[in-house]
């Protein structure tokens, strides 16, 4: 129960929850229980199936509705006189601004990207709210307090970046499962079934660049007077016979490794077998895209079994058929998305044939729609636990009691008798970009590079800024915004293609630019330094931020990478999962990598890492002590004063 | 594995759970039977849990009718006195369980906890209970342990900002993954009675203070014939009496069970729902570990309490 004071500060509170997800409900549903009055709630999902495990919020009977709505509903029934307000909506929407924010006395976290906790940091950090951040996968999770000026804000630590994969591995020299999914999902179903004028390296450069280009043009499209049967055999003859046996030519790239097998449909499926078994009636009633199934139509009913090379290829054919003939209005704007039973079943088939051919294991459709859909472990108890973390920082951080706000670990094996482990706060990191005033730097060609490259590859992408203002001095550079006239958007549009040297307010060697993000009511200025020559390799923007941290990417030869996820797919953004810390993010945030070598998780144990303990018996406090791991970007742990 | 395969719809809806735990221990799961004695937030919380999870059947036990205390905590009952008058809380509770998931079978019996015989204990493979006497913990996991089949026992309470789970697994076979290999592990429980009449001067080093504070007001509910959580600030000097007395005899250093901890326990023994969630969680994910034999499952106390925010485990059995 509740102490006077605290049950005061709650009652008064107004709190606004990011994300009706896991955790949301979880929350939603704490907060009212513990006496919270007033809660608003954003949330831009729609319920989906494979929430129900644990969204208790939510019923079959919900699914497509939205979550903030449905959520507000289900709690009212058990808590009517508290006052909860939901917005179905992107909380980077402008209407969610600082003005906004300000309302609130606290700011709780329960988002799936990284994109939208570094938009809600900078909110909270310019509208001066405090913010409880979480997030789970599996049997792991964790609760962190970023209170301006008092401890670090979310970005002061650095966040990796999504997982990358060089693209000639993609395309040429897969090695691993993942490999093989990456190359079904962006590039062969992206060829057949979406945008046919995206760029994409589904080919592999051949030894006679001249003769395969114009043959790849029309490999993939569907002849008028063929059937789809003999297109699907073409694509596959192509894509697992001609194309390995062009790779194969290629002497060099299989010194160091097992050559790949070309695989042709006539020595797998007999010729033109499936016409009309009378399977594909299953699927003929029906216009609910979910019920369009490959397997339905083989009559393959487990998703956990691994299917022989046969089985692959058959699925194959038969998906390209009912896309053609069932979902004809989708190809060539399809984005692939693990919610899309026939999708997943073709880019399961495509990988496990690539996978064969490339002597690598094949893999079940349900462990492929996992790694194809960056799926996120989830289970119900662990968001219910963070969830109760969450409202205990949430109390501290209302009755402003700063020396015992924590961050705290859910673990799965106990470190030091502990399942739940509380850590004192960082302070905040006195070079962090966007909670304090540090400049950054870029190293730029300013004679060969555009305002857009810097637009594109700087502004958006490392700063995250959705809405930026680009200033020289007093001179506007660039903006972007609803409310711009049309001069001004012509003469932006212009700036965007000229190099940097040669803009109205040239920028040069000394510069100093100053960007900002008006939403998210962020600045920051970067000074700018010439300089002729890149790294192809090593540095394939052409420039070089520093002062902006970010793991590096996995080095390869080759200089293009290819993302499994969002990075690729500029069409649809795949609908997120939940209560993930997007993969990248929860496992492996720098501050959770020191954990697991401070406790030791991956069992790898070290015992000079061991986390260091105050002990002063009534109230021990693990210390992370990251003395050897050399790594200075990484602020030792200090008391909070 | 155990044969039968997960039907579509078992995949479809425990897609992400299956990610975690696998298809064999979700079909563990769908047949397991779990008993649970006094529905408070703790147990609530617990409830919502494995019947998300998909166990095969849950049998609520609490014949109380709804107070406003029994509402407290507990997001089950809906605090209309239209829909909850003349039900009992297991009742209402049941209602809104079966509404999480169709595919689990939720009911109702009524009885207390001393009376239910071997014969009906021994339909399910976990039992547990929470708001009982010291006396009825005893006998619930005493007779679990006579029955012809290993009946995992839990024991389950919060009060103020504080919580407190007690396992006995008995004889505990497990699977547990090292590296690539899985290794076959085993563990031994004593009784709740047997761990707690270890006596505490050889008690492990450190144990959370809450074990003695939580024994010491346990066994004045006991002296004072009250019910479980029925202590308020009158209660105080008492129970520091018996605190100083029993600290005497079992020579622990009476500054190990602080003053201003007791008073927190005895003065507010409502459940704070913060804690309900983060103990019926452990919980949860403890039975489910145990039902599906995978994983280290916690022995044999786990203690957390708000106030320091750590969540601890400790092992008291007569060997240690």
């Amino acid at each position: 129960m509740a102490s006077q004071q605290q049950l005061s500060v709650i009652k008064g509170a107004k709190v606004l929850m990011v994300g009706a997800g896991g955790i949301g409900c979880e929350l939603l549903k704490t907060l009212a229980l513990s006496g919270f009055q007033d809660i608003h709630i954003i949330d831009m999902d729609t319920i989906e199936v494979s929430n129900l495990n644990r969204q208790f919020l939510f019923r079959k009977s919900h699914v497509g509705l939205s979550k903030a709505k449905v959520a507000r509903d289900a709690v009212l029934r058990f808590r009517p006189q508290v006052s909860i307000t939901s917005y179905h909506a992107n909380v980077k929407n402008q209407e969610f601004n600082v003005d906004f924010l300000k309302q609130f006395s606290v700011v709780l976290n329960g988002l799936d990207n990284l994109d939208a906790r570094r938009h809600v940091n900078r909110l909270c950090l310019a509208a001066d709210v405090p913010l409880v951040e979480s997030g789970t996968t599996g049997f792991l999770g964790q609760v962190t307090v970023h209170v301006k000026g008092k401890t670090e804000c979310y970005e002061c630590q650095p966040k990796p970046a999504p997982k990358t994969y060089p693209v000639c591995t993609i395309t040429s020299t897969p090695s691993k499962f993942v490999h093989c999914i990456v190359w079904a999902k962006d590039l062969l179903f992206t060829k057949l079934f979406g945008d046919k004028n995206q760029e994409n390296d589904l080919n592999v450069r051949s030894s006679d660049p001249a003769s395969s280009s114009d043959h790849a043009e029309d490999i993939f499209q569907l002849n008028k007077d063929e059937t789809i049967e003999h297109y699907g055999r073409r694509v596959f003859d192509h894509v697992f016979g001609y194309n390995i046996e062009v790779a194969l030519s290629n002497e060099d790239t299989w010194k160091n490794r097992n050559k790949p097998r070309p695989i042709y449909s006539r020595d797998i499926l007999p010729e033109e077998p499936t016409k009309q078994n009378g399977n594909t009636d299953k699927n003929c009633a029906t216009d609910d895209q979910s019920l369009i199934s490959a397997m339905t139509s083989l009559g393959i009913k487990n998703p956990q079994e691994i299917w022989s090379l046969m089985e692959n290829s058959r699925i194959f054919i038969e998906a390209i058929k009912l896309f053609f003939t069932k979902r004809e209005k989708d190809v060539g704007n399809l984005a692939f998305d693990k919610d899309d039973q026939l999708a997943v079943e073709f880019v399961t088939a495509a990988a496990n044939i690539r996978a064969e051919s490339f002597g690598i294991p094949m893999h079940s459709l349900f462990e492929s729609k996992g790694i194809a859909g960056n799926i996120v472990h989830a289970v119900a108890t662990t968001n219910a636990i963070i969830a109760g973390l969450i409202v205990i920082e949430a109390i501290k951080v209302l009755q402003n009691d700063a020396n015992n706000y924590r961050m705290t670990y859910c673990l799965e094996h106990p470190s030091r008798k502990m399942l739940l482990m509380p850590v004192e706060p960082f302070e905040p990191n006195k070079s962090c970009y966007v909670c304090s005033e540090t400049p950054l730097s870029l190293e730029i060609n300013t004679h060969h590079a555009k305002l857009r490259d810097f637009v594109e590859k700087i502004v958006k992408a490392k700063l995250g800024m959705n809405f930026p203002l680009i200033m020289h001095g007093a001179a506007l550079l660039y903006e972007v915004g609803d409310d711009l006239d049309e001069d001004m958007v012509a003469n932006y549009t212009a700036n965007l293609e000229k190099v940097l040297s040669e803009l109205p307010s040239p920028v040069v060697s000394g510069t100093i630019l100053s960007v900002e993000d008006l939403q998210q009511e962020l600045s920051c200025s970067i000074n700018i330094k010439h300089r002729d020559e890149f790294d192809e390799e090593k540095e394939p923007d052409g420039m070089v931020l520093s002062g902006w941290q970010q793991t590096p990417l996995e080095k390869d030869d080759c200089n293009k990478t290819l993302g499994n996820g969002e990075s690729t797919s500029k069409t649809l953004p795949s609908a997120p999962d939940a209560d993930k810390y997007d993969d990248s993010d929860m496992v492996a945030s720098g501050r959770k990598r020191k954990l697991d070598e401070a406790v030791n998780i991956s069992g790898e144990a070290n015992s000079s890492k061991k986390p260091e303990v105050l002990d002063d018996d009534d109230d021990d406090l693990v210390m992370l002590d990251d003395g050897d791991n050399g790594d200075p970007a990484i602020n030792k742990k200090k008391r909070l004063q | 594995m155990d044969g039968e395969e997960l039907t579509e719809q078992e995949t479809q809806l425990y897609d992400r759970q299956i990610r975690v735990w696998g298809a064999d221990a979700q079909r563990r799961l769908s047949k397991a039977h779990i008993l649970v004695c006094g529905m408070k937030g703790a147990v609530a919380e617990f409830c919502k849990n494995i019947v998300l999870a998909g166990i095969g059947s849950l049998t609520l036990v609490d014949n109380r009718l709804v107070t406003e205390e029994a509402l407290s905590a507990n997001f089950l009952i809906p605090p209309d006195e239209s829909v909850f008058g003349g039900k009992s809380v297991a009742e209402l509770c049941c209602d809104s369980l079966k509404d999480f998931n169709p595919m689990v079978r939720v009911s109702v019996i009524k009885g207390e906890p001393s009376s239910f015989d071997e014969e009906f204990l021994k339909t399910f493979d976990v039992i547990v209970v929470s708001c009982c006497s010291l006396a009825e913990k005893k006998s619930v996991n005493e007779k679990c342990r006579k029955l012809p089949k290993r009946v995992s026992f839990y024991t389950v309470d919060c009060r103020d900002s504080c919580g407190e789970i007690f396992v006995d697994l008995q004889d505990y076979k497990y699977a547990k993954k090292k590296l690539e290999d899985t290794v076959e592990c085993q563990l031994s429980y004593p009784s709740f009675e047997d761990a707690i009449s270890v006596p505490w001067k050889v008690h492990p080093r450190k144990v959370s203070k809450l074990f003695y504070a939580l024994r010491v007001i346990e066994r004045f509910e006991e002296a004072e014939g009250r019910s479980p959580g029925e202590t308020s600030v009158s209660d105080l000097p008492g129970v520091l009496k018996l605190k100083k007395e029993i600290c005497e005899s079992q020579l622990l250093n009476e500054a190990h069970i602080p003053n201003a901890l007791v008073e927190r326990l005895v003065t507010n023994p409502t459940e704070f729902p913060p804690v309900c969630a983060i103990i019926g969680g452990i919980l949860g994910q403890e039975v489910i570990k145990a039902v599906s034999g995978k994983g280290d499952p916690l022995k044999n106390f786990f203690y957390f309490d708000a106030v320091d925010g750590k969540g601890t485990i400790e092992d008291i059995s007569s060997q240690s």
